[in-house]
């Protein structure tokens, strides 16, 4: 009766709660049978919406969910061949872990020596032979995690939900588990869903990912699709370590960001805003003059197998990854290979910048002091009576490893001629009509590009200041 | 001088000397005495011999049960479906069955005896039953805070858990959210069964001739025999202790919560 092959299909789901406020935003998914598909996002990206409706505590306000082409989003939980372990194992307190285990199979009236010998079994198989007598308490996170897997295996679901499973466990033991998941997997053949926010854990694992945020789907792709061609750039941003810039298209495959003119192979129309992606790994440091642009080596540390080297270029900062070293301060030309050089349309054009803490502890840009305080965006920061800002491990916040990034939105800038009005000032280097607005593109005297809308006409190579009102950036922290 | 932390606890050393220690040795002495001083157990078997005291006990304890199961039987679903709804004002909610706690004891019993006397007539007519309403009233809050307390205290995902794992609503009640409840249950039974043993005020005030083991102590009192009196007491007091060591024995000690003692 397989028609598709596909376990489970999710049709156009959306999750709007009462407020009106929506978690999931139509979505698509289609599963095949012993597949092991990752949601990935930042925590509220709706990742662990859509499994709770896949597992049936939540219902879809709309769209349907077909488990093997029949539609179950009327089923209760616990009629769904579905399992699920929770996040926080969710393990019950009252019974040992024999009892525990085998809860699904006699809620089933499996009988007596067949739950024993499961129960045993799935022990077996998560490495905790023996422990069939012992209390949930006395057991540590990852053991409880083991159970937890245990206890939705011995039922043999048809899908495996897991819920950030690994969220509450320490690095190396993580590290392990994410191993003995995978093998899990091959071994017994069940479709796992499995949701998190750590990009290396779905690369790691997955057969597809799918990459969420704010409730929709950004892209779904196998690990190496989603790596090597991000589809925007918050993929891009979120999964691995990228360079992102926005450009413009200034010819025939030829791309203008980062203060230069750079060859690619994405074919975009002259004039389109785009947003260009380059892994670190494919940034080559050459002689000065080799290089399509220049700047000075600001940092280098050694990461056992490359080096980290980042350059700035005016404002610009490029991450490099490469065998051979370089020293701080050396003049280097930073050169891309076309085809390393990913280009997509910018969806969004918002503008990223790179703000500064000062010796006061307050942000900086451009010689100008921001009044945002620092502690409302480094998470639970306080500033003691000296001024000094401590992070939440009660140190002093290190200007050389925590760097703060503002956002802008192009149509929250505003041009102005008043030199000493804005927070910088550049000229105009390319313009475009969008409709009802002008598109600028403001090359600044610190070698970064910024787009701003506006509805008036400037003119090229006008000489402008950028006005940008403090209450629409929005900053992020960003560790180096 | 020398101030160590320990040097805090002087006063709550005093006092438990002077208000515990002392007046149970005093109790302890008269119960084994008799009026000339010298040691007896002549109180000992009074009591269980005395047909009227063995009475009052098995009718306290009567009192006590009965009190007991109805304070369960409408505090625990007042208390589960509170934590299952939606409301946002939860707690307000509880505080409207907290509230009367905050009126006067003696102003709330006569209350409520006007309200009987109105649809009864004359009291005296059900001693049992009133004494069961009386206590009812006064106790039900100290079995709705403890359970509210545990079964909002409980973990969503467990009931998920169990849900996932193929039990039905009814199921999931039953093997998991009743069980994990118990701590509360039990705390809200030791408030209110053990009182009810001794609360004869509620009895006096509702003209209830009948007594209960707090009526008994008092009238050998009233009657100058400190020695049987103590002897009741004493009785009393090792029943408590028993009951209290069984409940807590039960559980395991990470369960515990919500307790309000």
């Amino acid at each position: 009766m397989e028609k598709t092959g596909n376990i489970i299909e999710l049709k156009d789901v959306s999750l709007v709660y009462e407020d009106g406020c929506k978690a999931v935003d139509s979505f698509n998914l289609e599963v095949r049978r012993g597949e092991f598909v990752t949601l990935l996002g930042p925590s509220g990206c709706g990742k662990t919406t859509t499994l709770r409706m896949i597992a049936g505590f939540s219902k879809p306000t709309e769209g349907d969910i077909l488990l093997n082409g029949r539609s179950i989003v009327d089923l209760p939980p616990y009629e769904r061949p579905v399992n699920t372990v929770f996040q926080r194992y969710a393990l019950f307190p009252h019974m040992n872990i024999y009892e525990n285990i085998a809860f699904g199979l006699k809620q089933k009236k499996t009988p007596r020596d067949v739950i024993d010998r499961k129960v045993r079994h799935v022990l077996d198989l998560v490495d905790l032979e023996g422990f069939e007598q012992r209390r949930v308490n006395t057991l540590s996170g990852g053991q409880q995690q083991r159970i937890a897997i245990a206890r939705a295996l011995v039922n043999e679901p048809e899908i495996l939900l897991l819920d950030e499973p690994l969220g509450a466990l320490d690095l190396k033991m993580r590290k392990e588990m994410q191993i003995e998941l995978k093998d899990m997997h091959d071994k017994l053949g069940i479709t796992f869903i499995y949701v998190t926010h750590d990009q290396e854990e779905a690369l790691t694992m997955s057969d597809k990912i799918v990459v969420m945020n704010e409730g929709r789907i950004q892209q779904t792709g196998t690990p190496e699709d989603i790596y090597n061609e991000p589809i925007n750039a918050f993929v891009a941003d979120f999964i691995g370590d990228s360079n992102i810039f926005n450009g413009i298209m200034t010819g025939k495959l030829k791309a203008r960001f980062c203060g230069g003119e750079f060859d690619c192979v994405d074919d975009y129309k002259e004039g389109t805003h785009i947003t260009a992606v380059v892994r670190p790994e494919d940034v080559e440091l050459t002689e000065p003059a080799k290089g399509t642009i220049r700047g000075t080596v600001d940092s280098v540390i050694f990461k056992g197998v490359h080096y980290e080297i980042t350059v700035l270029s005016g404002r610009n900062e490029i991450v490099s990854q490469t065998v051979r070293s370089a020293q701080p301060g050396d003049y280097v030309g930073i050169h891309v290979d076309p085809d390393n050089i990913h280009i997509m349309m910018a969806e969004d054009n918002t503008n990223y910048f790179f703000v500064d803490i000062n010796r006061d502890y307050q942000l900086e840009y451009n010689g100008h002091v921001l009044e945002t305080n620092l502690t409302k965006i480094i998470p639970a920061s306080h500033r003691t009576e000296d001024g000094t800002v401590l992070d939440a491990g009660g140190e002093a916040v290190d200007p050389r490893r925590v760097r703060i990034r503002a956002a802008i939105k192009p149509g929250d800038m505003e041009m102005t001629d008043d030199q000493e009005a804005g927070l910088i000032q550049g000229t105009i280097s390319n313009l475009i009509y969008k409709g009802d607005h002008y598109s600028y593109i403001i090359h600044t005297e610190l070698e970064q590009d910024f787009i701003v809308d506006d509805e008036y006409l400037w003119n090229m190579d006008d000489r402008v200041s950028l006005l940008m009102p403090e209450e629409k950036m929005v900053f992020s922290v960003r560790k180096k | 001088m020398h101030f160590s932390r320990k040097s805090l606890g002087i006063p709550y050393f005093i006092f438990l000397l002077l208000f515990v220690v002392a007046p149970l040795i005093v109790l302890v002495f008269y119960a084994f005495t008799n009026g000339q001083g010298q040691f007896t157990m002549q109180n000992f078997t009074d009591f269980f011999t005395d047909p009227n005291t063995m009475g009052t006990l098995v009718y306290s304890f009567g009192i006590s049960i009965v009190t007991t199961v109805v304070c369960l039987l409408l505090a625990y679903p007042i208390a589960y479906f509170l934590v299952m709804s939606e409301l946002k004002a939860k707690s307000t909610v509880v505080m409207i069955f907290v509230l009367p706690m905050w009126i006067n004891f003696s102003l709330r019993i006569t209350a409520l005896k006007e309200v009987l006397s109105f649809l009864e007539g004359n009291l005296a007519m059900h001693p049992f039953l009133n004494s069961v309403i009386g206590m009812t009233y006064d106790f039900l809050p100290f079995m709705i805070l403890p359970i509210f307390t545990t079964i909002s205290k409980l973990d969503d995902s467990l009931r998920e858990a169990a849900m996932d794992l193929g039990a039905n609503d009814r199921q999931t009640f039953l093997r998991v959210t009743l069980p994990l409840s118990m701590p509360g249950i039990m705390s809200g039974v030791s408030m209110v069964f053990l009182p009810a043993m001794t609360n004869y005020v509620v009895l006096d005030m509702l003209y209830n001739s009948t007594y209960i083991m707090g009526s008994l102590i008092g009238s050998y009192f009233n009657a100058y025999d400190w020695h049987g009196g103590s002897m009741i007491s004493i009785i009393l007091l090792s029943i408590i202790c028993l009951f209290t060591l069984l409940t807590s024995d039960q559980e395991d000690e990470s369960l515990r919560g919500g307790a309000l003692l």
